[in-house]
């Protein structure tokens, strides 16, 4: 296993390296995404200064929800979040030298970066998390613990899959790249939200479309003990992996039309 | 045991929306040989590469690439094949180009001894042993090639294709990149296909040229027979002891030019027809000849000849 | 003034050449917009009252408004000046017979004239069509109001200039850039409107440039800002327009002075 690895390993390590080498510029970078981060909590914090509850959570559920998607967002970004940048691959003639290594393509364009400035933004998360988890009325037990790994896991997992789909559909909307950016940033806006702020024409899309209710409000109502409503009844926390599986289904089709249509037009 | 063809296309067709890039396409290349793929841009050079390396899913016809199906066997072909795009790196432009090495014989799943020996190797052969520590993006259009060239060869591809490998770089450079390949050839054996607008690669490196026009093979064969089927001729240059009537009655060869009072004088002749020596004895035989050269076909004017034979400019 | 307009023109066409990406825009922007919208209502139906001078039409206003300037105002900054600057192309512009400044500052209106139509348009019709949302009150608030974009368009395009400028100086810009571009996100009214800060959150945002490129505008068009009240969100743009222009002509000035001393 660490064998076939072997290869992935030292694309990503060849990453990290070269991001090290301008030290200072790496430095101003994480900073920024720290701002970035920041910028994103100022918006739920002014909320919060102006009202106590907001979509049926008050800023203690609310700052967990918010966490709990910026870290997803944040982790996904950091591995794949390069995906959607599959135009700037095409025209460098980048994705035509991956056709010819023997390694799958999805592997090497996933492997071909990793935004480690994105810790910046992570961090802000961890902490967001660390304080919602501490301050917020839990009862906590083994399934808290592992619902919250879980959580955390598949959240990534299903924004990576927002990444993956995005740049697959990327092959077809070369100069149209920012489609994607309504699904993959939009939904991350949407995933920081209390659900039961959209309407629930919205919510129905954001939960069985683009699943990324399941990134952090469905699992925030289990996890706090939440009543929950008819869009998201505490048990339906537990179906994240599944949302997860259908997310990355999606994504993988996504893909290999895309790279389909890149072999059979030319790009 | 018969060594089984590398490449292998036949009625090789390829479309885009409109137009047909490559039209029926049928040749093949046996282990050990060296052929040059040549043409006006947009004649289908490199549409016919990516569809023998799997990037591009050919519209109808066969290929197969060291016997593989490249589409539905990409990565098989990948770890048999090199590649080099003249114009787009395969190296990583932000590291050090030890490291592209090194990532790369990962890539490849070579152990790292092994990666090291072959880095060694080609380093020590391309004399590129200084600028293995300094970023790619810091190394000359020169040494990038060669680099590239290198990075291709890394794993022991069976199969080198190189796209305009010597484009944009300065006499010196293209000079050393030759007789790095002619040695390469010599010591593995490896079958090279390079697409190129310079008639000097051709000359230096290949023993075939594929001549393509619209998509279409417009010959194939070795280079002095590419030459006498455009009619394009040898120059016997004769220089004489003595001022001498123009030689008009030489079998087989017309008299091209005569140059101070016929001192000097050029002959044209057809190879296929008869030989230097016939000229040389003809001539010599009623007048004194001082010196003598005999100049090639111009292969520019050659391949001119060949789109104007087909109906281009 | 007509090579003024002749780059305005330029800048127009050089972007009207990326239809797909003006649609792509609209669609991301109306998305957001969405989830905005859904947010600011709920937080309204929560506090039970308007907040900070915005009830439910003028909040939904705000937030399409935004949306539909997003791209017409350049917010997240530009990198050409800059780039031009390190090349040591920026001397090529010194010799134009038209202030640099100027030219620059043409492009991006002509930018933001394809903007306003390619994105921001259709952004603002969808709102209006699928939201209650409140119209300019008078025929005032449209005229002040288009004024007010103008103006933003150019404090926005001023600020940027003169961070672009400070490649002159400076190695490497991009710590300042993203500091703008943060601060300046959060401060000008993209996310939430200014007036829902608390205290201090406000008054910095009102010392500072930024509601002069988003808020001020949107204030004008939503109607929260009427009467006598335009007159002064208009001054305020103004004033940031003539402080950041001429401290862009002063910057670019000791910048030329560097550039004919070190010969580029």
């Amino acid at each position: 296993m660490s064998e076939r690895l072997r290869p992935y390993r030292v694309l990503l390590a060849s990453r990290a390296r070269a991001q090290m080498q301008y030290r200072a510029s790496f430095v101003t970078d994480i900073l920024g995404t720290v701002g970035v981060g920041l910028a994103e909590f100022a918006e739920v914090w002014v909320i919060f200064h102006n009202v106590d509850v907001l979509g049926g959570l008050d800023f203690t559920a609310a700052l967990l929800v918010f966490a709990l998607s910026n870290l997803a967002f944040s982790l996904a970004d950091m591995f794949v979040g390069h995906l959607d940048q599959l135009p700037r691959y095409i025209r460098a003639g980048q994705v035509d030298a991956f056709y010819v290594r023997p390694l799958p393509l999805l592997a090497q364009l996933m492997t071909s970066d990793l935004s480690l400035r994105r810790v910046g933004r992570l961090t802000v998360a961890l902490v967001a998390l660390t304080v919602a988890l501490t301050t917020a009325d839990i009862a906590w037990s083994v399934g808290t613990v592992v619902l919250i790994v879980l959580t955390v896991v598949s959240g990534t997992a299903i924004f990576s899959a927002l990444f993956t789909a995005a740049g697959g559909l990327q092959f077809f909307l070369v100069d149209g790249a920012e489609f994607t950016n309504a699904f993959t940033y939009g939904g991350s806006y949407a995933a920081q939200q209390s659900q039961q702020v959209f309407p629930d024409p919205l919510r129905i899309f954001w939960t069985f479309v683009i699943p990324t209710a399941f990134v952090a409000y469905i699992p925030a109502v289990a996890i706090l003990g939440l009543p929950g409503d008819h869009l998201a009844p505490p048990w339906l926390a537990w179906c994240t992996p599944l949302a997860a599986l259908l997310a990355w289904a999606i994504a993988g089709l996504c893909w290999r039309l895309g790279t389909r249509h890149y072999q059979g037009a030319g790009g | 045991m018969s060594i089984p063809t590398v490449i292998e296309t036949r009625e090789l067709v390829r479309d885009f929306k409109k137009t047909r890039a490559v039209d029926r396409m049928t040749f093949s290349i046996e282990p050990g040989e060296a052929v040059g793929y040549i043409g006006a841009n947009g004649a289908g050079k490199s549409t016919t590469i990516k569809m023998l390396t799997g990037i591009l899913k050919p519209t109808s016809g066969h290929v197969r690439t060291c016997g593989l199906d490249p589409m539905r066997q990409r990565v098989e072909v990948a770890r048999r094949v090199g590649v080099v795009f003249g114009q787009r790196s395969q190296l990583w432009w932000d590291l050090p180009l030890r490291d592209s090495f090194a990532i790369l014989g990962a890539i490849h799943r070579m152990d790292e001894p092994t990666t090291r020996a072959r880095t060694d190797l080609l380093v020590d052969q391309l004399e590129m042993g200084p600028q293995l520590g300094i970023p790619v993006r810091s190394l000359s259009l020169g040494q990038r090639m060669r680099a590239e060239i290198a990075a291709a060869l890394l794993h022991s591809p069976e199969l080198l294709i190189l796209d305009e490998p010597t484009i944009g770089l300065d006499v010196l450079s293209k000079q050393r990149l030759r007789e790095f390949l002619v040695a390469e050839r010599r010591e593995r054996g490896t079958t090279l296909l390079l697409t190129t607008h310079d008639m000097g690669d051709i000359e230096r490196l290949c023993d075939r040229v594929l001549v393509v026009d619209r998509g279409r093979l417009a010959f194939d064969g070795t280079l002095p027979g590419l030459a006498s089927t455009v009619g394009a001729q040898r120059m016997l240059v004769i220089d004489l002891a003595t001022p001498t009537p123009d030689l008009h009655d030489v079998p087989g060869a017309t008299l091209v030019e005569s140059e101070s009072g016929g001192l000097r004088q050029r002959l044209a002749f057809d190879a296929e027809t008869t030989t230097v020596a016939a000229v040389l004895a003809h001539v010599s035989s009623r007048h004194e000849v001082r010196d003598l050269t005999i100049e090639e076909p111009d292969i520019e004017d050659v391949v001119r000849r060949i789109y104007a034979a087909s109906g281009r400019g | 003034m007509k090579t003024f307009w002749l780059l305005v023109r330029a800048g127009f066409r050089r972007h009207s050449t990326y239809r797909l990406a003006l649609l792509a825009g609209t669609t991301t922007n109306s998305v957001f917009g969405f989830i905005r919208a859904s947010i600011l209502l709920a937080a309204l139906a929560s506090a039970g009252t308007a907040i900070g001078g915005y009830d439910a039409p003028t909040a939904i206003a705000f937030v399409w408004w935004g949306q539909a300037l997003l791209g017409t105002v350049n917010l997240w900054g530009f990198a050409e000046v800059k780039d031009r600057v390190r090349t040591g192309d920026i001397a090529v512009d010194f010799l134009r017979p038209i202030n640099p400044q100027l030219a620059y500052l043409a492009g991006d209106l002509g930018r933001a004239g394809i903007n306003l139509l390619g994105r921001g348009l259709p952004a603002i019709l969808l709102g209006a069509l699928l939201f209650d949302m409140a119209p300019p009150p008078s025929a005032l608030s449209w005229v002040s109001g288009a004024v007010s974009v103008v103006l933003a368009v150019v404090v926005a395009f001023a600020g940027n200039f003169v961070i672009n400028l400070l490649a002159f100086w400076l190695v490497e810009i991009r710590g300042i850039t993203l500091l703008w571009m943060i601060t300046g996100g959060l401060l000008c009214g993209l996310y939430l409107p200014v007036p829902w800060f608390p205290e201090w959150l406000r008054t910095i945002a009102h010392w500072s440039p930024f509601p002069s490129m988003l808020q001020n505008p949107i204030d004008i068009l939503a109607g929260r800002v009427v009467g006598a009240d335009i007159a002064s969100a208009v001054a305020v743009q103004v004033f940031w327009a003539v402080a950041l222009l001429g401290l862009g002509q002063l910057v670019l000035r000791a910048g030329r002075r560097r550039l004919e001393v070190q010969g580029g």
